[in-house]
C-alpha cells in the first residue's frame, strides 16, 4: 500500500489541524474535555509534521529542532511588539475593574488565555513576562559572556599566577549554590530588572571563565597558535585574533543552554517573592499566583504561564545541546 | 613552558635517580599524594575564607536601614544611632567581619535582627535535618527509579521505549521544580487526596508519619534528579555493555538481570557520582523552592524568610553554613573518585 504510506502524513497533518480547530472553535467551555481534544489534535499535527518533513528533506531532519526554533521566532517577535498587539491589559488593576475575573481560556474570545483574579489578561501578562524573561536572561548571558569569556581567555593563556587568582575567585563564586547566592542578593539589590540582570550575570559568568579557560588552554597547543607565534604575533594578537574567534563558537553554545538556566533562575526568584514583584508580570509571579486553593479551582492560572515557561526552556535547552554537541568538544563526554 | 611547570614539579620528583627502585617510587607517590592533598585543602580554605567575606560584605551593602528594621519607623535619629552602634554597624567593614568571623567559629552567628529575635544558629540547627532529609530522600528516590530506567533504556537502546525514555527525561529536565511541584500538589494531595500538603512531622514523632509528609516533597525534588541520572547512566551502561567480560558473562550463561545488576551496573556508576556532584548546587536550589512551596520548616524556607524582612544575619549565617556543607560534599566526591575507581588513582599519579 504504498499510496497509503505516502499519504499518512498529510492525512495525519490535516486530522490534527481539523482537532485542533474543532477543539477551539466547535466545543468552547468544554473544560477538561476541550484540553483533551486539544493535547490529541496536537500530537497528531506533531506526528504529520514529522512524517511530512522526513518525506521532503530526508530522514535526518530534525523536526524538534525547527518546531523549537519556530516557537522561540513566534514568542520573541510577539513580546517585541506586545505594546502593538491588540491584547487586553497586563498590569493596570484600574483599567480592569470592568472585565470578567479568573475568566477561562477560551480563544475565540477576548481574552483568549484567560484572565487572572483582577481581571488582567493572561496572554497579554504571558508576552510582557516573556520580555522580562528574556530580556533579564539574555542581557545576564551577554554579560557572562563577555567578562567571563576575556577573563577565561587571558586565564588560560597566561596560566601562572592569573590564572590562580582567576580559578580561586570562580571556584569562590561556584562554592555557593545559585540559588543561594540569587537570594542573598536579593535580600541587598532593589528588584529592579538591571538588578535582577546583574545578579543572574554573576550566576552565569564562573561558568563561561571555566569554559573559556579550558577551550584556551586546549586551542593554545594547537598548530596555528604557534604558526601565529612563530611569525612574531604579540600576545595580544594571538589571544584577539586566534583565540577568541575558536572561544567564542563554544561560549556561544554554552549560553544557549545557560539562558534557559537563567530563565528559570529568573522565574524561581519571582516565584520566591524576591524578584519581579506583582502586578508587573514575570512567569514566576505569576505561577505563584496559583499557590494554594487557586489551582485547584482555576487550573488556567498554573497552567497558562507553566506550559509557555516549559516550552521556552525546553526550546533553549533542546537548541542549546544540540548546538554543543556540534561546537564544544568537550560536550560530547557528558 | 611555564603551563607545565607543575607536573613538571612533579615528574622530575618521581624521576630522581635514572633507575627509581620501586620503594623509592612508592615514596616519590605518596609525597606528590600529600602535597597534592594539601593543596586542595589549602584552596578549599581560600575559597570558604572568600565565601566568607564575599557574602559579609554582599550583605553590608543593604540599602534598607538595619536600625530602622529593628525599630520601625517614626523614632529619633539618636535612637537609630545607638541601634548601629549596638549592632556594630558603625566600625570599619573589615573589623566588623573580624569580629563576625571570629564569634563565628566559637559558633555564634548573632542574633536574628526581627522579632523574635532568636539565636541564628539555633533556627538553622532547628531546620537543617529538614532540609537534609529531604534531599536525601529525593537523591534515594532518584536512584531508584533511575536505575531500573537506565538500565531498560541501555539494553534496548535505540528501541522505541528507549526513545520514549529519553524524550521524557530530556522534557523533564526543561520543568522548574516549583511547577513540578505545584503539579504533583494539584494530582497527588488535591486530586485524588493521597498525601497531605504543607505540613511536616518531625522525625521524632514517628517515621511513618515523618516520611509520608516527606514524600510528595521527595518526590517533587527526586523527578529532576532522576531525569539527570537515568540520562548519565543510560549512556555509560551502553559503552559498559560493549566490554568483552559482558560478552563473557553472557557466554557463561548468566542472566540479563544479574549482568546488569552485578556486572554492568558498578562501572557504569562514576558518571553518576561526577553528576551527583555537579548537580548538588542545583538539589539544594531545588530542597529550598520545595521547602517553600510545601511550607516546611527547613533552610530554604528560613533562608527566602530572612531574604524578604531584610534579616541580614540571619541570611549571612544560613549561606555561610550552607555553602560550608557545600564546599565539604564537593570535596568528599572529588575524593571519592579516586576510591570508587583505581584507574583515577594511577592518572592522576
Amino acid at each position: 500500500m504504498p499510496l497509503l504510506t505516502r499519504l499518512l502524513g498529510p492525512m495525519l497533518l490535516c486530522a490534527g489541524l481539523v482537532i485542533l480547530a474543532v477543539a477551539i472553535g466547535g466545543i468552547r467551555n468544554g473544560g477538561w474535555l476541550q484540553v483533551l481534544v486539544v493535547v490529541i489534535g496536537a500530537a497528531l499535527l506533531f506526528n504529520g509534521i514529522g512524517k511530512v518533513a522526513r518525506r521532503r528533506f530526508g530522514p535526518h531532519v530534525d523536526v524538534t529542532a525547527w518546531l523549537c526554533a519556530v516557537w522561540l521566532i513566534v514568542l520573541i517577535s510577539a513580546a517585541v511588539f506586545a505594546p502593538l498587539l491588540p491584547i487586553g491589559e497586563h498590569q493596570d488593576l484600574a483599567a480592569t475593574l470592568s472585565e470578567p475575573t479568573m475568566a477561562r481560556p477560551d480563544l475565540l474570545s477576548a481574552h483568549p488565555l484567560g484572565t487572572n483574579n483582577f481581571g488582567l489578561d493572561l496572554l497579554t501578562r504571558v508576552l510582557y513576562g516573556a520580555r522580562v524573561s528574556l530580556i533579564v536572561s539574555i542581557g545576564a548571558v551577554l554579560m557572562g559572556m563577555v567578562f567571563g569569556g576575556l577573563v577565561g581567555i587571558v586565564a588560560g593563556f597566561r596560566r601562572g599566577p592569573v590564572d590562580w587568582v582567576a580559578s580561586v575567585l570562580t571556584n569562590s563564586f561556584l562554592a555557593v549554590p545559585p540559588l543561594i547566592l540569587l537570594i542573598a542578593l536579593a535580600t541587598v539589590l532593589e528588584p529592579t530588572l538591571q538588578n535582577i540582570a546583574f545578579a543572574l550575570s554573576l550566576l552565569a559568568t564562573p561558568s563561561m571563565i571555566r569554559i573559556a579557560r579550558a577551550s584556551t588552554m586546549a586551542l593554545a597547543e594547537r598548530e596555528f597558535v604557534m604558526a601565529g607565534r612563530a611569525m612574531g604575533a604579540s600576545n595580544l594578537r594571538v589571544m584577539v585574533r586566534e583565540l577568541l574567534p575558536n572561544v567564542a563558537l563554544p561560549l556561544a553554545s554554552y549560553g544557549m543552554v545557560m539562558i534557559s538556566v537563567l530563565i528559570v533562575a529568573e522565574a524561581s526568584l519571582s516565584f520566591l517573592g524576591l524578584g519581579v514583584e506583582a502586578p508587573a508580570p514575570s512567569w514566576g509571579n505569576m505561577i505563584a499566583e496559583g499557590q494554594g486553593r487557586v489551582f485547584e479551582q482555576n487550573p488556567h492560572i498554573v497552567l497558562v504561564p507553566g506550559v509557555v515557561l516549559f516550552f521556552t526552556v525546553f526550546a533553549f535547552n533542546a537548541l542549546g545541546e544540540r548546538a554543543r554537541s556540534r561546537f564544544d568538544s568537550r560536550a560530547g563526554k557528558l | 613552558m611555564t603551563n607545565q611547570s607543575v607536573k613538571d614539579d612533579a615528574g622530575a620528583l618521581g624521576s630522581a635517580s635514572a633507575a627509581p627502585s620501586l620503594r623509592a617510587r612508592r615514596r616519590a607517590g605518596a609525597w606528590r599524594r600529600t602535597r597534592r592533598l594539601f593543596v586542595r585543602v589549602a584552596e578549599l580554605m581560600a575559597v570558604l575564607f572568600l565565601v566568607s567575606l564575599g557574602t559579609f560584605a554582599l550583605l553590608s551593602l543593604i540599602d534598607t536601614d538595619p536600625a530602622v528594621t529593628i525599630l520601625g519607623e517614626g523614632h529619633t535619629q539618636a535612637d537609630y544611632e545607638a541601634v548601629r552602634e549596638d549592632l556594630g554597624l558603625n566600625d570599619p567593614l573589615l573589623e566588623r567581619y573580624a569580629d563576625w568571623l571570629g564569634s563565628a567559629a566559637h559558633g555564634d552567628l548573632g542574633a536574628s535582627i526581627v522579632p523574635p529575635y532568636h539565636d541564628v544558629l539555633d533556627r538553622i540547627m532547628a531546620a537543617l535535618p529538614v532540609s537534609v532529609e529531604l534531599a536525601l530522600l529525593g537523591v534515594g528516590m532518584a536512584l531508584l527509579f533511575s536505575i531500573p530506567l537506565a538500565m531498560w533504556s541501555a539494553y534496548h537502546a535505540g528501541g522505541r521505549i528507549d526513545r520514549w525514555i529519553s524524550a521524557g527525561t530530556f522534557s523533564v529536565l526543561s520543568v522548574p521544580s516549583f511547577l513540578a511541584g505545584l503539579l504533583l500538589i494539584w494530582l497527588l494531595s488535591n486530586g485524588l487526596g493521597w498525601f497531605p500538603r504543607a505540613e511536616w512531622s518531625r522525625l521524632d514523632e514517628g517515621l511513618g508519619a515523618n516520611l509520608y509528609h516527606a514524600f510528595l516533597p521527595a518526590l517533587t525534588i527526586a523527578l529532576a534528579e532522576t531525569a539527570l541520572l537515568t540520562r548519565v547512566l543510560r549512556s555509560d551502561l551502553i559503552t559498559t555493555l560493549q566490554e568483552d567480560y559482558i560478552l563473557a558473562a553472557r557466554a557463561k550463561g548468566m542472566g540479563t538481570v544479574h549482568i546488569m545488576f552485578s556486572d554492568a551496573l558498578r562501572p557504569s556508576s562514576f558518571s553518576a557520582v561526577t553528576i551527583l556532584g555537579i548537580s548538588l548546587g542545583r538539589l539544594i536550589g531545588s530542597t529550598v523552592i520545595v521547602e517553600y512551596l510545601f511550607a516546611l520548616p527547613g533552610m530554604g524556607t528560613l533562608v527566602v524568610g530572612a531574604a524578604r524582612t531584610g534579616d541580614y544575619v540571619t541570611v549571612q549565617g544560613a549561606v555561610l553554613v550552607i555553602a560550608l556543607i557545600y564546599v565539604a560534599t564537593n570535596a568528599l566526591i572529588d575524593l571519592s573518585y579516586g576510591y570508587l575507581d583505581p584507574r583515577v588513582r594511577r592518572s592522576h599519579a
